[in-house]
């Protein structure tokens, strides 16, 4: 692990702690949402607004080059980071504990078999596992194994609409994302169990990880207790702050 | 050379101008893109450091991280498609042909010499010397390059061959951030000999 991986793993609670910080006291102020605070030029709702509309239209960009066919490149476990940076918009302390016996997925939305899951019974679905490099917004990327289920086979076997436009994560954190129905079905999208062939440790997102090696670290959401398939655009926890809806890579 | 100017002043409508309206405003588009990608870059190169500097926030764009990168992908939509413009008009007219070649290493090298003694000939507008020629193919150059880099950070899993020719998402980082320090260093020297020569900004802001 080399200095650069070391400072992120104790510094980095969040990208740019200080400055959503500043972002989070503005939006108290104004009671709006001033995304660009800090730059008198941005800080024109009409240009914020612009550039908002522009990541709109990034999204749909996203979508159209989106090959549903292309891999994300896999690598041999040697090249695994070691230790893997801890990321989240809290520090290590702060991560959620969850009891797994009394953990239950519930799936709701555009889904026929609502019956929540245990851990136990996802752990009897058809596993596997993959060495994928996690991209950071930030720029920084770790390469790491995930295993777990398939998320497609997931989403078929509880009878989602597969024809739905989004599927949205509700997590143990606070945390909330969602996805294109395009990347739910990757066949690299796993709804992961383990990290690095180990039971998935809590500060990587105990007890469930949506992996996807081809979207963003921030739409890869941790500790998830809850999903739903629905046609009604959900947003997302950094989603909703400025960050690109799409994420993809 | 001396009757030049003052053919100019008597007809000049008759006389096209030293750079075309196209290219004056493809070069101040290009200018504010560049001004507005690189701003916000720096300011999302802070989030997470190559190297052990940051950028002073004061000369960044966006305020935090995602509003760099809400700048940094509406700005280059404009960078690209008015790059594209620049290109295939310089190329359509026979411009690039005409203006950048031919292009010798000893021309470039007497030129070179004569910049450094103050003796490089301005007198005329409408032909660059070897040393602009190799300065803006350069930078052409250098913002393709930043261009292709830049598509591998943003879509590394949708543009396979790219990202192996960059030589995966790490390096392409390094690429996207020395293309970038070399158009910054274009711009410094640029922006210091148009004022040397400040009859030369005028042909690019009046086109005489």
């Amino acid at each position: 692990m080399n200095d650069r991986h070391k400072r992120m793993w104790q510094m980095d609670i969040g990208p740019e702690q200080p400055d959503r910080r500043r972002f989070l006291r503005g939006s108290l102020a104004l009671g709006a949402l001033p995304l660009l605070g800090g730059c008198s030029i941005s800080d024109e709702p009409i240009v914020e607004k612009a550039l908002l509309q522009v990541s709109r239209f990034n999204d749909r960009v996203q979508a159209w080059l989106f090959d549903p066919e292309q891999l994300a490149p896999t690598y041999p476990e040697s090249m695994i980071t070691r230790p893997f940076p801890f990321n989240a918009y809290y520090s290590l302390d702060k991560v959620p504990q969850v009891d797994g016996e009394r953990f239950r997925l519930q799936v709701g939305g555009r889904v026929a078999d609502q019956r929540p899951w245990s851990l136990a019974e996802l752990r009897t679905l058809p596993q596997t596992d993959q060495v994928t490099r996690l991209i950071c917004v930030e720029g920084w990327s770790a390469i790491g194994k995930w295993g777990g289920v398939r998320f497609s086979d997931f989403l078929e076997r509880i009878g989602a609409d597969l024809e739905a436009q989004y599927v949205g994560f509700r997590c143990a954190d606070g945390y909330y994302t969602s996805i294109d129905m395009p990347t739910a079905l990757h066949p690299q999208t796993l709804l992961t169990l383990t990290f690095d062939g180990q039971v998935l440790p809590a500060r990587y997102g105990f007890p469930l990880k949506l992996r996807m090696p081809t979207k963003l670290g921030y739409k890869n959401p941790k500790h998830v207790e809850a999903l739903f398939v629905t046609n009604t655009y959900p947003g997302g926890y950094w989603e909703d702050r400025g960050y690109n809806w799409f994420g993809g890579s | 050379m001396n009757a030049q100017p003052v053919m100019a002043n008597k007809a000049a409508g008759d006389v096209p101008p030293v750079h075309p309206l196209w290219l004056r405003l493809t070069h101040w588009l290009n200018a504010l893109a560049v001004v507005l990608m690189v701003m916000s870059g720096w300011r999302i190169y802070n989030a997470s450091p190559l190297f052990d500097f940051r950028f002073p926030d004061e000369i960044t764009l966006g305020g935090w991280l995602a509003g760099a990168i809400l700048w940094h992908f509406a700005a280059m939509w404009l960078l690209v498609v008015n790059g594209l413009l620049y290109l295939s008009i310089n190329t359509a007219t026979g411009r690039l042909g005409r203006r950048f070649f031919p292009l010798s290493p000893r021309g470039f090298a007497a030129d070179l010499k004569a910049a450094f003694h103050g003796r490089l000939s301005h007198a005329d507008p409408r032909r660059y010397n070897t040393v602009q020629r190799a300065a803006y193919l350069f930078v052409i150059l250098d913002l393709v390059l930043l261009v292709l880099s830049g598509l591998v950070l943003w879509k590394s899993v949708q543009f396979p061959l790219l990202r192996e020719l960059m030589g995966g998402y790490e390096t392409a980082r390094y690429v996207h951030f020395f293309t970038m320090a070399a158009l910054v260093g274009f711009v410094v020297i640029h922006v210091a000999m148009a004022l040397l020569v400040p009859r030369s900004l005028l042909h690019m802001i009046r086109g005489r």
